[in-house]
């Protein structure tokens, strides 16, 4: 595994670009404004360790993406970089434990579990294909992300549509999807480095 | 769709810059995207605050000052505001007495002040929080994220914020404020859809002949469409929405809330027919307000809520009150 302290700066500024692209009226601009800070905090105070980049980065998305994302995002990174502790280093095998961490301070958080058509549906299988690889990883967030498209939102504001959420992609599920392709596309840039 | 907007990036704090030259009586953190009563913390009194996306207008900086809200948070447009927003505000207008988070229950809302919350109690403010669950257009399950806020917040707002001008103690205007959130229920109903500034267009499709009964302010939609009906026909189906839901034994506090692109011609005319309604069902109207309170944008439409009333909340409720956009008594 890669220093994660490079690969979240660079994942950051991926996610920018692959969010804007889908256009999801404000999903992807809230994302947007949140990973451009935390590129710019990460670039003005570099952290030490790869767990101070994942804090650093899940608070600063907190304090400025809002809506829903921005404290399930927020938690996310901040639990998994506590996780993390102040290692200087991490292995995969880290990073999947304290992902499962993050993943489940966002279940409590959100009150969500997979099935319920939420960024859960992708985080949940995608560190669980971790222990193959980061490319495991990304496709099974893919896929997870997909398979929510005849799911029934219960969770947020897609729930209140009810049965006329069903054909529908959850745009937070996709939006993991793209964190995990983008952390694997990195991944794999470290390994051929 | 043309819109009076410089750009849409900066439409919040635009607005923000405008507010700040129209009420000196208020202290607009253009930046920091916090509104506060001047005077504030007014000494012993709970502190009231409240916050959500924007294109709600007046709700929530329009009812920050004296007898309501002591701050509001507002967010980007739709949008949950932040819980940097919602702490800076609650050490704004924390007097020692306590700060009560009034919170719409969206999940955004309701994660952003969760954090809040925590994060002030760290700094030694003692908070209590009320979300507001008043749409019956919406189920409410252990499934689902449960109804959503809409009218009922000015109702509650307003009655807490009575209480605290009163200087009762944080419990009790908490507790009052579950009893107004309660008591009350709406139903939204939408004729046209709204156009967020980012998108510069239409957010939802609704052909020029048909209606959305059970909208949501933020254009989430609602039970189901039908073609156009009568001001008459619709006060029917909203008023009988709600009194499905809430039976009332006492008398009603009334709200004929426009969207934002609704004329009050037509709403005056609407309220006309909801009286229609409410005195055919058997339900006394102890006092009614009509006019856009909180809106949707520039959404035609209008939504009703009703709360039920004991002497102690309409007391309260008729207690004066000072703010931009409410204001009775003084």
């Amino acid at each position: 595994m890669a220093e994660a302290a490079a690969s979240v700066d660079r994942e950051a500024a991926r996610l920018t670009e692959l969010d804007s692209a889908i256009g999801d009226a404000d999903h992807g601009s809230n994302l947007q404004r949140g990973f451009a800070a935390v590129v710019k905090t990460l670039e003005a105070e570099p952290p030490g360790t790869p767990g101070a980049v994942l804090t650093t980065a899940g608070r600063q998305l907190i304090s400025t993406v809002g809506g829903a994302s921005g404290p399930l995002y927020g938690t996310l990174l901040r639990r998994t970089g506590k996780e993390l502790g102040d290692a200087d280093g991490v292995t995969v095998g880290e990073l999947r434990a304290a992902l499962r961490a993050g993943v489940d301070a966002v279940a409590q958080l959100g009150g969500s579990a997979p099935g319920d058509a939420t960024m859960l549906d992708a985080l949940d299988p995608a560190v669980e294909a971790l222990a193959t690889s980061f490319r495991a990883a990304a496709e099974a967030a893919g896929q997870g992300a997909e398979a929510t498209v005849p799911l029934q939102a219960r969770k947020g504001r897609a729930s209140y549509l009810g049965e006329r959420s069903i054909g529908h992609q959850d745009p937070g599920a996709t939006s993991s999807a793209l964190l995990f392709t983008a952390l694997a596309a990195v991944a794999d840039e470290g390994e051929a480095a | 769709m043309k819109m009076l907007i410089n750009v849409p990036d900066s439409v919040v704090a635009d607005a923000l810059r405008g507010m700040a030259a129209a009420h000196p009586e208020l202290v607009v953190d253009v930046e920091n995207r916090v509104v506060v009563r001047r005077d504030a913390p007014v000494e012993g009194k709970v502190g009231l605050v409240s916050g959500g996306g924007s294109g709600h207008e007046p709700l929530h900086g329009g009812f920050v000052g004296a007898g309501m809200l002591d701050a509001a948070c507002p967010g980007e447009v739709f949008t949950s505001p932040v819980p940097d927003q919602m702490v800076r505000a609650a050490a704004a207008v924390d007097s020692g007495a306590g700060v009560l988070f009034v919170v719409k229950n969206y999940t955004g809302d309701v994660l952003n002040f969760r954090m809040a919350a925590e994060l002030a109690e760290d700094e030694g403010v003692q908070v209590a929080t009320v979300v507001v669950n008043d749409d019956v257009a919406v189920t409410d399950s252990l499934h689902t994220a449960g109804r959503r806020g809409t009218g009922a917040t000015l109702f509650v707002e307003k009655i807490a914020g009575a209480a605290a001008a009163e200087g009762a103690p944080l419990d009790r205007v908490a507790g009052l404020a579950r009893q107004v959130v309660e008591s009350a229920r709406s139903f939204g109903v939408a004729l046209s859809s709204c156009t967020t500034p980012a998108k510069g267009g239409p957010m939802f499709d609704l052909p020029a002949g048909e209606l959305e009964l059970g909208v949501g302010i933020h254009g989430e939609p609602g039970r189901e469409r039908r073609a156009m009906m009568t001001a008459g026909e619709i006060a029917d189906y909203a008023v009988d929405a709600v009194l499905a839901d809430l039976r009332p034994r006492q008398p009603v506090l009334l709200l004929v809330n426009g969207m934002g692109g609704t004329p009050l011609l037509e709403l005056y005319g609407f309220s006309a027919e909801v009286h229609r309604v409410l005195g055919e069902r058997g339900v006394p109207v102890a006092r009614t307000l009509v006019g856009n309170y909180v809106t949707s944008l520039d959404m035609a439409g209008c939504s009703v809520t009703l709360c039920q009333v004991d002497e102690e909340l309409l007391r309260l409720w008729d207690a004066p009150v000072r703010t931009p956009a409410l204001r009775w008594g003084c």
